[in-house]
């Protein structure tokens, strides 16, 4: 699989955040975004999900046969966990990941398999309301582990989380790279050893 | 549609247990019905008269209190992303919101109605059509309800512009679910203004999620 990007810009409100982006990933690579705050790495993330529209430029998700992927198709393939956790307190972490299993149409049972995979059995009957920073971030990470999709974009993954969760997604992330995964993940620090970079900056 | 049933469920799970949710709108529905004779006095001929009235408006304001729940919270905690990239079309995302907003707020409603209505002096034969008007003429109100909360996620705190956008098309509603429990109590006919109220709850239950889809679209950034 590839995702190619080809002279991409994108406006917010009245400002274009970045233009003329061009990138290049296919199955076992990861593109890691810096840049400063407002630089468009959330807004770049979101127009490769589909989710923002682009001012200019192509976007294309090619699979293995070398076929464009449609827009559903390309949903279909792709995991979004953005700075926004989607946890409500009125859930219990168990309640949340089966209602974002059903959304990626995943079987029951890999709820179980996500809770194992990021250590969360302890906080499996707590309400969303109960969790701390680094554990609502756990919780929506786990989302990667509901259902196999190649290509994941992931936006600030490694904020609040602690060390050893580090060092798991980490492990989680090259095992995925390792399988011919996709990622493309905007980090302030560095990020699975940040083996290929790009750095967007503010525009005049 | 184990997605959509899955996001109902869900949906029904937050309102009952939020503190604005399913208890907030049956306690005030079941308030204002309690105050009104307060306020009225105690004649039987008064309340008897009033009461088709305010059984409606009372439901009128009270299902206009989970709207904010609705979407808003979905649009702010990022869930509504995931909706959006979920194979479900937005129009039965809206769906399975208008089922859960009237699980929560409109079905309670119209099951409490009959146990208030002796407060209003209501004549028994017009029970039946009490409940069985706010069972049919609920749903539209969340249908009309959830399209408004869905033009309301692009307004941050749109709670007040909510209300002014629902109530005007509420009206048709209030008009011809009173005017059905009034003709059961005049000793009428009140199938035909129930046959209008159903007219109309279906209308919304069709325009309202095509309207709320085209407004989530809209607001995409």
């Amino acid at each position: 699989m590839r995702l190619i990007a080809e002279g991409l810009a994108a406006v917010r409100g009245e400002r274009v955040v970045f233009q003329n982006i061009n990138f290049d990933v296919a199955s076992g690579q990861a593109l890691v975004l810096h840049g400063p705050n407002g630089s468009g790495k959330t807004t770049l993330l979101r127009v490769i999900a589909g989710l923002l529209g682009m001012l200019a430029g192509r976007m294309r998700v090619i699979d293995k046969d070398g076929a464009v992927l449609t827009d559903e198709a390309r949903d279909q393939s792709l995991h979004f966990v953005g700075h926004q956790d989607a946890i409500r307190p009125q859930l219990r972490v168990m309640e949340t990941l089966q209602f974002h299993a059903n959304l990626l149409g995943a079987p029951t049972k890999n709820v179980d398999a996500a809770i194992a995979t990021w250590g969360l059995e302890p906080l499996a009957e707590l309400s969303g309301g109960l969790l701390s920073a680094g554990q609502r971030r756990r919780v929506s990470l786990a989302r990667l582990s509901l259902q196999r999709r190649p290509l994941w974009l992931l936006d600030e993954p490694l904020v609040a989380l602690d060390t050893p969760t580090r060092a798991r997604l980490n492990d989680i992330c090259s095992k995925h790279l390792a399988q011919g995964g996709l990622i493309v993940a905007a980090s302030h620090e560095p990020f699975l050893g940040d083996r290929r970079t790009m750095t967007l900056g503010y525009q005049e | 549609m184990k997605t959509f049933r899955a996001l109902v469920w869900r949906d029904i799970l937050i309102g009952m247990r939020a503190s604005g949710g399913a208890a907030l709108a049956a306690a005030f529905f079941a308030l204002i019905i309690v105050l009104a004779p307060l306020g009225l006095g105690p004649d039987a001929g008064t309340l008897r008269a009033a009461g088709p009235g305010l059984f409606w408006i009372a439901a009128l304001l009270a299902t206009l209190l989970g709207l904010e729940r609705v979407l808003q919270p979905d649009a702010e905690d990022g869930t509504l992303d995931l909706l959006r990239l979920s194979p479900l079309p937005l129009e039965l995302v809206a769906l399975a919101k208008i089922a859960a907003h009237w699980l929560t707020s409109g079905f309670i409603i119209s099951l409490l109605a009959p146990l208030l209505a002796p407060l209003l002096s209501l004549d028994t034969p017009a029970i039946p059509i009490l409940a069985a008007s706010l069972l049919l003429g609920t749903p539209g109100l969340s249908a009309i309800g959830t399209a408004a909360a869905a033009l309301g996620t692009s307004v941050q705190r749109g709670g007040m512009v909510l209300a002014i956008l629902v109530l005007p098309l509420n009206i048709p509603f209030l008009i011809f679910g009173a005017s059905a429990v009034s003709a059961a109590q005049a000793n009428e006919d009140p199938t035909q203004a129930l046959i209008f109220l159903t007219a109309a709850s279906l209308i919304a239950l069709v325009v309202g999620p095509i309207a709320a889809a085209a407004a989530l679209r809209l607001n995409e950034d």
